[in-house]
C-alpha cells in the first residue's frame, strides 16, 4: 500500500515550533500523457498531437508554467488557444497561497476537459520530489522543484517507445535565474510573453500579456510621481498604535481628485476621512483597503462641491502633472472657508479589490503609438493605460480590462486587455456590460453543472409516482404573463362533496431534480435568482430545468409541491395540507384569457368554473388583507413592444393589470404564509423567511407634505392607517392624484428581506401586513423557494435533512447572498429598462409630452411622464452659464425659478430628447415648455406627425 | 457477554467549536483532499499509515509491545492477571477488573508540556481504554483478579486513540491473556463527501469532524465507537464502513507482527 516515505521538517516562525510531518512518495502517480504506454492510467487528459503553431516550437510540445506565470498571466491561460498544459502541484500550492481568486479560475481551467490541462502531483512523485538543501530559500527550492519535474517529463516522454513525434516540453518562466539554470540543464525554456508572440495567427493574445515588473521601465517615464506604500509589517504596526486607520477606500463619482476612506468602527461608530490630490490618494482604487494617516488639523479641508473629469487625453505625464496642479489648486480655494472635515493621505494598500473594468479605449493621438488609455464605465475608477495592437479594432468597442500594477512613476495604472464585449450602443454589448457591472453571473452553465441535470427523455418512474400523491385527474390550470416559459405556479379549485371548496397551489417541484451540495445546487445558490432583462432571460437552473421539466405547462405530467386548502365560501380556511404530487395541467392561460373566460358567461367547463371559484374566494381573501392593513402601493412598470425582426422597441406602455393578476397574487401570498407558518413552527432557528421592516417615521416626511400642499391628511401611524387614508386621499379634477401618491408612498418603504429565523427576533412583513411570510411559490427563479421547498420536505417527511439546511450561521450567510443578488437583478433591471427606453427615444428623435413633478430639489424638479413610466430630471442651472434666479424653500418643498413657483404634484410640459454627446453614458434629457419661463423653458420643439397626442386624463 | 457499542455524546459546546474550526481550518489554507485524490501528506484517501510494532520490549513487565503507526508512536506495557490491589472493594467475583492508565510523554508534543498528574483528556482517553478492553478480554477467565495496561505516547501525531488500542493489544497478547479477538481501531474523517483513513495530526486539528472506532475484526463487533463532532446523519454510515474497513486494514498488519514475533521467540527458545 505505502511505497516509501521520507521525514520533512518544516519550522514555522512565529512561535518557534518543530512541525514534523509525514511526506508519503509514490511510484503510482502517472504522467497523464496519450502517448505514454509506461504509466498504467486509466484515463489521460494531455493529447498526442500537442499542437499549437509557433516560431519558437515546431514540434508538438506540452507547456509547464511556473508560478509567476500562472499568476500573471492567467487570462492567457484561460484562452481556449491555449491546451495541453501541465499544472505542477508545486505551482498550484504557491498560487493558492498567493492569490486565491487565480487559484480558483485555475482549478476551473483544469476541470475544463477541453482545455488538457493536467495536475501532476509532482511533490509525493518518487522521482520528483526534491528536498530543500542548506541555505537553499523556498523560492529556489520550489524553482527547482519545477525544474526537476520538468526534466522527469522530457525523460519520461523520450523514453516512452511511442512517442514517434518527438513530443516535448516546454518550461514557461520569468525569471531569468531560473530561466538559465534550466538551459543548463538542457531544458526547452522560453519566457512566457517570447512564447505567447510566436503562436503564429493568435495575435489577439499578446495584448492579454499582463505587464511583468521588468516592463514598466519601457512605459513610463522614470519621474515619480507618488510617495512610496508602506510595507504591510509597517502598516500593522501603525494600525496597532493608532497612527494610521485602516478603511475601504471609495472613489468620488464626480470629482477624480476626491475619495472618503469608509473606516468601521466599533458597532455604530464609523467614520468617513476625506482624501484630495494625486499625491494623498496614492493610487488607491475604488474598493481598496487602505492605510490612512490623518492630516495635521490645519490642513483639513471640506469636500468640494466641483465636478471634475479626467479629461487630459493620452498626453505625456508632465504636461498632465501641470493641469493636476491648477485643478488640485482650484479644489483648495474652493474649500477654504467652508466647513472642514478630517483629511488624511493613504499611506499603504492592505488588499487591493481590482476586477476586470468594462469600458472604451480612447485612441492615442499617435497613430503608431500601441500604448492607449482605457476609460471604465465606472466613473470611480481611474483611467487605465493598456499597451495594445489592435486599437483600432477596438475604438468604439466595450472591452474588459484588468489592472496589473500601478508603479510610482505612472500617472495611471498598467493594464492589459481581456476581452471584447462588442459594438458600443449594440443592445448585445450594452446587455453584457450591465450585467458585469451589476457583477450578475451570466455565463453558460459549466459542464460540471450540468452534469447533474435529469437525462433525456425524462419520465416520471413509478418508484417516484408510489411516493407522490397522484392529482393529475385534478383540473389544474397556470395563469402567467404571456410568453412565460418558466411556469412555475398553477392553481386547482373545486367544490367538495361536503359543500366546501378545496383549493389546490401546485409549484414545481424543483428541488427534486436540484440535490443539496452538487455543482447544479451551488451554482443556483451563488445566482439567487433569475434575472429578467428587456428581452432577455438569464436563469438561474439550466434551461432544461427553467423551460421544460420544472416548468408546469398544459398536458404533461409534472412534479410538484402541493399546498391544498379547504375552504368555506366565506374564504375561511379549514384545512391546510402540503404534499408532493404530480400534477397534469390541463391549461396554460395568460392573464388576459383568463381574465377572458371568467367574463365569457357562456363558457362553462371546467377550467372556468374552476377559474370562476378562484377569482371569487381571491376578491373575498384580498379584501380581508386589506381591512387587516396590507397596502396597496403603486409604480409604474413599462413594457416595451418589440420589433420581432430587429428587437429594437417601437412602444412604451405601462403594464396593465387586470382582476386575473390579483387572482394568482391572492393565492400566492396564501401559500407562501401557509408555509412560512409552517416551517417555523417546525424550525424555529433556521427557517428562511422574508420580512419588511416598517419604515421609521422620518421616511415619511416627503410623502406628508407633499399632501398636505394639496390639503390631504395622510396617517403614518400604521400600515392600516397609511392605506386607509391613501384609500380616501382624492383631489377634485386630478384623478392622477391618487397613483402619484401611492407612487410617493413607495419610494418611503424599506426593501424586504431574507432572513434566518433563528438570527433574528422581528417576522413582521409591513407591505403585506402578515406576521410571518416567506416565498414559497417561484422556485425555478428564486433559490430562497428552494430551500423552503427543502425545509417543508422535511416538515411533512417526504425528504431527508442535510447539515447546511439546519445550520443557522450558513443559513444566515446565504440570506444575505440572495439579498445582494436581489438588489443587483433590480439594479440591472432598471438599468435595462433604461437601456430600451433610451433606444426607444434613439429612434422617436424629441417628444413632447405632460408629465408631474414628483420630486422638487434645490436646482431641479424631478418629472414622471405617466405615459412611459418614465422618470427624468430637469436642471435649471447650466454649467457654462448664469442660472436663472433660483430660491428654493424646504418646507414646502418649492421652487421659485424668476417668477413661477414649482410644487409637488404640478402638472407641466417637457420636451424629451436622448443625449448621446458621452456615448458610455447616455441618458434622457428632459428641459421645459410649459409653464414658459423666459430664459428656461424652451420652444416646443416640432414633433414627427406619428407622435400621437398624449391622452392623460383619464 | 454480547459486545459492548459504547456511543458518546457530548454537550453543544464543542460543537459550537467545532463550527468555527471548520471555518478557520478551511481558511488556514491546508487543503485536505487535493483534486487529485492525495491528502496533505500524500495518501489517498482510503490508505493507512506506515504501521511498524515490536512485541516484548520489556523483560520485567508481564506483557509489553511498542507500536508506530506514521508519526505516532505508544509503548504499552500490561502487568497481570494479579490479586486486585489496594481497595477490596473492586473485587468482581465472576471477572477480572481491568485498570488501564493512559499518559502522554512530555516531549510528545511540538510543544513540550508537564502533564505530572495527567489531565482531564488522559483520564477520559484511559477510561475508554478500559471500556475497549473489558470488551476484548476474556475477564470472566480470571475472576477476583486485575489486570493492568499502561500506555504512554511518546510521539503525538494524530490518532493516539486509535495506536493505544492497537499497542495495547500486542501487549494484552504478549502477556498470554486470552481474548475474543485482536481490538484494532482508527480514526476516520469526513472531508469533501469524502471519508479519510487514520488521520494525522494536521488533518484532526484541520476542522475535520473525526470518529474513532475499536473493532473486533474477525466477527466485526464494535468495541468503541467515539466521535465528539458535528456530522449529519447520512454520513455517519459511510464513515462507519470506512472505519471498519481500516480496522479490519491494521488487523492485518498486527496479525503479521504477532506471527513473526512468535515464530523468533519459538526460534529462540529452540521449540
Amino acid at each position: 500500500m505505502l511505497k516509501s516515505k521520507t521525514f520533512v521538517k518544516k519550522t514555522r516562525s512565529g512561535g518557534v515550533m518543530k512541525i514534523v510531518r509525514e511526506h508519503y512518495l509514490r511510484d503510482d502517480i502517472w504522467c497523464g500523457s496519450e502517448v505514454c504506454t509506461e504509466c498504467k492510467q486509466e484515463s489521460t487528459v494531455l493529447q498526442r498531437d500537442a499542437c499549437i503553431e509557433s516560431n519558437l516550437c515546431s514540434y508538438p510540445h506540452y507547456v509547464i508554467p511556473d508560478t509567476n506565470v500562472v499568476l500573471h498571466q492567467i487570462d492567457v491561460l484561460e484562452d481556449p488557444v491555449i491546451r495541453n498544459v501541465i499544472i505542477l502541484q508545486t505551482v498550484l500550492q504557491e498560487v493558492r497561497h498567493r492569490s486565491a481568486p487565480v487559484y480558483k479560475r485555475l482549478k476551473d481551467i483544469i476541470h475544463e476537459t477541453e482545455k488538457h490541462f493536467y495536475a501532476f502531483t509532482n511533490e509525493h512523485h518518487r522521482e520528483t520530489f526534491i528536498e530543500r538543501e542548506p541555505g537553499e530559500s523556498a523560492n529556489d527550492r520550489n524553482d527547482r522543484a519545477i525544474r526537476v519535474a520538468a526534466t522527469w517529463y522530457t525523460q519520461h516522454l523520450k523514453t516512452s517507445e511511442s512517442n514517434a513525434d518527438g513530443l516535448k516540453v516546454v518550461l514557461l518562466t520569468n525569471d531569468q535565474g531560473n530561466k538559465q539554470k534550466a538551459e543548463e540543464s538542457g531544458l526547452l525554456v522560453y519566457k512566457c510573453e517570447e512564447y505567447i508572440k510566436s503562436l503564429i495567427g493568435n495575435p489577439e493574445l499578446v495584448d492579454r500579456l499582463a505587464l511583468s515588473n521588468d516592463d514598466k521601465h519601457d512605459i513610463t517615464s522614470s519621474k515619480v510621481l507618488f510617495p512610496e506604500h508602506l510595507p504591510l509589517s509597517k502598516i500593522q504596526a501603525g494600525i496597532k498604535s493608532g497612527a494610521f486607520v485602516q478603511g475601504t477606500f471609495r472613489a468620488s463619482r464626480d470629482n477624480y481628485l476626491e475619495a472618503t476612506v469608509f473606516v468601521q468602527g466599533d458597532g455604530e461608530e464609523s467614520t468617513e476621512i476625506l482624501i484630495q490630490g494625486l499625491q494623498n490618494l496614492n493610487r488607491a482604487v475604488y474598493q481598496d483597503v487602505v492605510a490612512v494617516q490623518l492630516l495635521p488639523q490645519n490642513q483639513w479641508v471640506a469636500p468640494s462641491s466641483v465636478v471634475l473629469q479626467d479629461e487630459g487625453a493620452a498626453k505625456d505625464d508632465n504636461n498632465d502633472e501641470e493641469d493636476d496642479e491648477d485643478e488640485e489648486k482650484a479644489l483648495r480655494i474652493s474649500a477654504a472657508e467652508a466647513a472642514r472635515k478630517p483629511t488624511g493621505k493613504v499611506v499603504g494598500i492592505i488588499k487591493r479589490n481590482w476586477r476586470p473594468f468594462c469600458g472604451m479605449l480612447n485612441i492615442s493621438q499617435i497613430k503608431e503609438s500601441t500604448r492607449h488609455l482605457f476609460t471604465p464605465a465606472d466613473r470611480r475608477i481611474p483611467r487605465i493605460r493598456i499597451e495594445t495592437r489592435q486599437a483600432s479594432t477596438l475604438a468604439g468597442q466595450r472591452i474588459m480590462v484588468a489592472i496589473d500594477g500601478w508603479p510610482r512613476h505612472s500617472r495611471y495604472p498598467n493594464g492589459h486587455f481581456v476581452r471584447s464585449l462588442g459594438k458600443a450602443g449594440e443592445k448585445d454589448t450594452e446587455q453584457e456590460v450591465l450585467l458585469l457591472e451589476h457583477d450578475v453571473p451570466h455565463q453558460d452553465f459549466s459542464q460540471a453543472v450540468l452534469s447533474f441535470l435529469p437525462k433525456m427523455p425524462w419520465t416520471i418512474t413509478p418508484e417516484e409516482m408510489a411516493r407522490r400523491e397522484d392529482l393529475r385527474n385534478l383540473t389544474v390550470c397556470s395563469v402567467d404573463p404571456p410568453g412565460c416559459t418558466d411556469i412555475d405556479d398553477a392553481l386547482h379549485c373545486r367544490e367538495l362533496d361536503n359543500g366546501n371548496l378545496e383549493v389546490g397551489v401546485h409549484i414545481a417541484d424543483v428541488s427534486h431534480f436540484i440535490r443539496p451540495g452538487n455543482a447544479m445546487d451551488r451554482e443556483a445558490a451563488n445566482r439567487g435568482t433569475t434575472v429578467y432583462l428587456c428581452g432577455k432571460r438569464i436563469d438561474m437552473v439550466p434551461e432544461l430545468l427553467s423551460s421544460n421539466l420544472c416548468s408546469l405547462r398544459s398536458n404533461v405530467e409534472r412534479l410538484a409541491f402541493s399546498c391544498i386548502w379547504e375552504m368555506n365560501h366565506k374564504a375561511e380556511i379549514l384545512k391546510t395540507r402540503f404534499t408532493k404530487s404530480v400534477i397534469k395541467s390541463k391549461a396554460s392561460l395568460t392573464y388576459a384569457e383568463a381574465q377572458m373566460r371568467i367574463d365569457d358567461t357562456t363558457k362553462n367547463d371546467d377550467i372556468t368554473k374552476s377559474l370562476r371559484g378562484l377569482n371569487k374566494l381571491a376578491k373575498i381573501l384580498k379584501r380581508q388583507r386589506i381591512e387587516k392593513g396590507a397596502l396597496t402601493l403603486s409604480s409604474l412598470e413599462v413594457r416595451f413592444h418589440i420589433d420581432s425582426e430587429t428587437h429594437d422597441p417601437i412602444d412604451l406602455q405601462a403594464k396593465e393589470l387586470v382582476e386575473t393578476n390579483s387572482m394568482v397574487e391572492e393565492f400566492m401570498l396564501l401559500a407562501n404564509i401557509s408555509v412560512a407558518q409552517k416551517i417555523y413552527d417546525e424550525f424555529p432557528d433556521c427557517a428562511m423567511l422574508r420580512k419588511h421592516p416598517a419604515p421609521p417615521p422620518s421616511n415619511y416626511d416627503i410623502l406628508l407634505k407633499a399632501a398636505k400642499s394639496k390639503d390631504v391628511e395622510i396617517h403614518t401611524d400604521s400600515a392600516k392607517a397609511l392605506a386607509d387614508s391613501l384609500d380616501v386621499a382624492r383631489v377634485d379634477g386630478f384623478p392622477y392624484f391618487n397613483t402619484l401618491l401611492r407612487i410617493l408612498a413607495t419610494r418611503c418603504m424599506m426593501q424586504a428581506v431574507y432572513f434566518c429565523s433563528g438570527m433574528d427576533s422581528d417576522f413582521h412583513h409591513y407591505g403585506l401586513a402578515s406576521p410571518i411570510y416567506t416565498h414559497f411559490t417561484s422556485p425555478i427563479r428564486r433559490y430562497a423557494d428552494i430551500i423552503v421547498h427543502r425545509l417543508l420536505a422535511v416538515a411533512i417527511a417526504a425528504d431527508t435533512t442535510y447539515s447546511d439546511l439546519m445550520d443557522k450561521q450558513k443559513q444566515s450567510a446565504l440570506a444575505s447572498n440572495l439579498n445582494y443578488r436581489h438588489k443587483m437583478s433590480q439594479y440591472a433591471q432598471r438599468a435595462s429598462v433604461a437601456f430600451h427606453t433610451q433606444l426607444f427615444f434613439k429612434s422617436r428623435g424629441i417628444l413632447n409630452e405632460e408629465g408631474f413633478v414628483l420630486f422638487v430639489r434645490k436646482n431641479a424638479i424631478i418629472v414622471l411622464i405617466p405615459k412611459f413610466g418614465l422618470e427624468g430630471t430637469v436642471f435649471f442651472d447650466a454649467k457654462d452659464k448664469a442660472g436663472p434666479k433660483l430660491v428654493f424653500d424646504e418646507e414646502g418643498p418649492t421652487l421659485n425659478v424668476e417668477q413661477h413657483t414649482f410644487r409637488i404634484f404640478d402638472k407641466v410640459k417637457v420636451t424629451i430628447s436622448l443625449d448621446a454627446s458621452n456615448i458610455q453614458h447616455q441618458k434622457i434629457r428632459m428641459s421645459l415648455i410649459d409653464p414658459v419661463i423666459p430664459g428656461v423653458s424652451v420652444p416646443a420643439p416640432d414633433v414627427e406627425p406619428q407622435a400621437k397626442k398624449p391622452k392623460l386624463d383619464r | 457477554m454480547g459486545n459492548v457499542v459504547e456511543r458518546q455524546t457530548r454537550g453543544s459546546v464543542r460543537c459550537c467549536l467545532f463550527g468555527s474550526f471548520e471555518v478557520c481550518g478551511n481558511m488556514a489554507g491546508l487543503e485536505l483532499l487535493s483534486d487529485q485524490g492525495y491528502r496533505l501528506d500524500g495518501r489517498k484517501a482510503t490508505e493507512l499509515r506506515k504501521v511498524q510494532a515490536r512485541m516484548g520490549v520489556f523483560a520485567q513487565a508481564d506483557g509489553s509491545a511498542y507500536l508506530e503507526q506514521g508519526n505516532t508512536k505508544a509503548l504499552a506495557v500490561v502487568y497481570g492477571p494479579h490479586e486486585i490491589r489496594g481497595a477490596r472493594s473492586r473485587i468482581r467475583h465472576d471477572r477480572a477488573v481491568i485498570n488501564c492508565q493512559y499518559s502522554m510523554a512530555t516531549f510528545s508534543t511540538a510543544e513540550r508540556k508537564r502533564r505530572p498528574h495527567g489531565d482531564r483528556k488522559s483520564t477520559e482517553m484511559s477510561l475508554h481504554l478500559k471500556q475497549t478492553f473489558e470488551a476484548a478480554v476474556m475477564t470472566q477467565l480470571y475472576p477476583r483478579s486485575q489486570i493492568d495496561i499502561y500506555v504512554k505516547i511518546l510521539q503525538s501525531d494524530g490518532g493516539n486513540y486509535s495506536v493505544c488500542v492497537n499497542a495495547a493489544t500486542l501487549a494484552v497478547i504478549d502477556a498470554g491473556i486470552p481474548m475474543r479477538d485482536y481490538v484494532c481501531a482508527c480514526t476516520v474523517g469526513f472531508v469533501d463527501e469524502t471519508p479519510l483513513a487514520d488521520l494525522c495530526y494536521a488533518e484532526e486539528s484541520g476542522g475535520v469532524s473525526s470518529l474513532a472506532l475499536a473493532l473486533l475484526p474477525r466477527g466485526g463487533q464494535i468495541a468503541l465507537l467515539q466521535m465528539d463532532a458535528r456530522l449529519h446523519q447520512d454520513h455517519l454510515e459511510t464513515l462507519i464502513e470506512a472505519a471498519m474497513t481500516a480496522c479490519k486494514g491494521v488487523s492485518k498488519v498486527l496479525d503479521e507482527v504477532v506471527r513473526q514475533h512468535l515464530q523468533e521467540v519459538s526460534v529462540l527458545s529452540g521449540e
